[in-house]
């Protein structure tokens, strides 16, 4: 259902096609009327070049709202004012281990306020949502999406719908219930879950953030690329491993550093972006390796629970983006994605959530085969915190060493010998 | 009077069946819409927006779903 839009600030020229290219204004509409196809936000970036530069940038506020000039709301930001802006961690100790000159870690698991990367994309979704008249949101999400959703739009005093599927883990529905959305449990397997929620977005006045208000939404992704940029000087990395589940957030790295070189905020932009996924969901990854431009649906059995889509949205424009970007794709097994868990833990003090493990265990093997060099310049992104998914590494992280309270038998456990004053 | 639109995937051995037009037939007071497809020798989808009372497009769609053809929404997957 197509919603008015109010007076649009001039940056925003309206939505586009991806596939036909018919344009229209920038209401709340996220699919072709002629060809179905879906819809992306389109700028005039006439408008906003001369008034965009590094300065303007930097005396910004120290959220993802100082890049608002390339963001699709028309007025000023509402939702999510402390979202992004993030560490970049240089990350020694994990390059030495891989054989890389140069890693950094672009730390989302400490975005504010839900510890994800979707709290970027949230926060540009609602801030979309108030100025497009709506005082209702939704999202269908097993995790991180709806945690963001309810959290903000408590924050923001918004009417919430929540929706999951009926058999969910209970500390995930908590990590809803606490903000008092209403959560609503769908039975019957996920396919209903997805169509009806799809049903309902087409049928209700809310602001179904991934469905209906998916092209604001998923612009929000894009300040991950603006970021690592201006935190590396204003440099483009060589190569940025991303993170895989609908593909919407490597498609917008992807558009984030190419609008920054178009706009001139940086001379040079030659960055692979490196597609990440999980084996037992990666039907992007999979096609990108039979050289497909097509991917085909599959069950997803995986513990990166975050990246299980099996039938992604944007799966089609992320084999697309990966490609002109000179970048790869590849895969690691649920063993391996604990291994990058624990790892990462233990050489940079860093507890990432599953999809972290997956980018760290994608990046280990993209250096092992050589398709990252030594030398290049590697930023890897680890969205989610592992406060989330604790279940994952449970059997992987040992147990407490119990002694007596006694002195010596502590110095005696550890090795430490009885050291005489 | 809904209109609902749904991503139809076709597997291998469907691919040459007729399965709208059998839909059509079945469903006569339900309207389809093809608006977008890719039909390949061993893949094939379509964009189909149906027309018409929203129980008799649930009718055609498990109608369809029987003929072992994999129904999503537009949007395909949702649940992030
Ligand atoms: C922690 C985390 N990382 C990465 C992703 C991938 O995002 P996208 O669906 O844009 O590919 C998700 C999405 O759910 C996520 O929760
Ligand atoms: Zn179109």
């Amino acid at each position: 259902m197509a919603t008015p839009a109010p007076m649009d600030s001039d940056k925003i020229k309206g939505l586009v096609c991806r596939e036909c290219g018919k344009e229209y204004p920038a209401v709340s509409l996220h699919v072709c009327d002629m060809c179905f196809g879906p819809l992306e936000v389109q700028y005039n970036y006439k408008v906003i070049k001369p008034r965009l530069t590094r300065k303007a940038i930097e005396a910004g506020p120290k959220s993802l709202w100082r890049y608002v000039d390339l963001l699709p709301i028309a007025g000023n930001p509402t939702v999510g004012l402390a979202a992004g802006f993030t560490p970049l961690v240089p990350a020694k100790n994990l390059g030495d281990e891989l054989g890389l000159d140069t890693l950094y870690l672009k730390n989302d698991t400490v975005n504010h306020p839900t510890l994800s990367f979707k709290d970027r994309v949230v926060s540009v979704a609602l801030t979309r949502a108030r100025e497009l008249g709506y005082d209702t949101v939704a999202c269908a999400s097993t995790g991180n999406l709806a945690n963001s959703v309810a959290a903000h739009a408590a924050a923001a005093k918004m009417q919430c719908y929540v929706f999951i599927p009926h058999d969910l883990e209970a500390s995930k529905v908590l990590g809803n219930l606490v903000y008092r959305p209403n959560v609503v449990e769908v039975e019957g397997n996920y396919d209903d879950v997805n169509r009806l929620c799809s049903e309902i977005a087409g049928e209700h006045r809310w602001a179904f953030v991934n469905v209906n208000l998916r092209p604001y939404y998923a612009e929000g992704s894009k300040t991950l690329a603006y970021e690592v940029v201006e935190q590396l000087g204003w440099d483009a990395p060589d190569h940025i491993i991303v993170p895989m589940a609908s593909g919407s957030l490597l498609t917008k790295i992807w558009k984030g550093l190419n609008e920054f070189h178009k706009l001139g905020l940086i001379d040079h932009m030659a960055t692979k972006v490196d597609g990440a996924q999980a084996e037992g969901c990666s039907p992007i990854a999979t096609a990108h390796k039979l050289g497909r431009d097509f991917f085909k649906p599959v069950k997803p059995t995986t513990i990166a629970k975050s990246l299980a889509i099996g039938n992604p949205a944007d799966g089609y424009y992320a084999l697309k983006a990966a490609a002109e970007s000179g970048g790869t794709m590849d895969t690691v097994t649920d063993e391996e994605i604990v291994e990058g868990m624990t790892l990462l833990a233990q050489t940079e003090g860093i507890f990432a959530e599953t999809a972290g493990g997956v980018t760290i265990g994608v990046l280990k093997k993209l250096v092992k085969q050589g398709i990252i060099k030594r030398t290049e310049t590697t930023v890897a992104l680890i969205t989610g915190n592992g406060l989330k998914t604790q279940e994952a590494v449970m059997n992987a992280v040992g147990r407490p060493t119990r002694i007596s309270p006694s002195l010596v038998h502590f110095q005696k456990t550890f090795g430490l010998g009885n050291h005489e004053r | 009077m809904a209109h609902l639109r749904f991503h139809l995937r076709f597997p291998e051995d469907k691919i040459k069946e007729p399965v709208l037009c059998q839909i059509n037939r079945a469903f006569p007071k339900v309207d389809t819409n093809i608006r977008r497809a890719d039909v390949r020798e061993k893949t094939g989808w379509m964009d189909v927006e149906f027309s018409g009372d929203p129980a008799e497009i649930e009718r055609a769609i498990a109608g369809i779903r029987q003929k072992g053809v994999i129904v999503d929404p537009i949007e395909l997957n949702v649940v992030e």
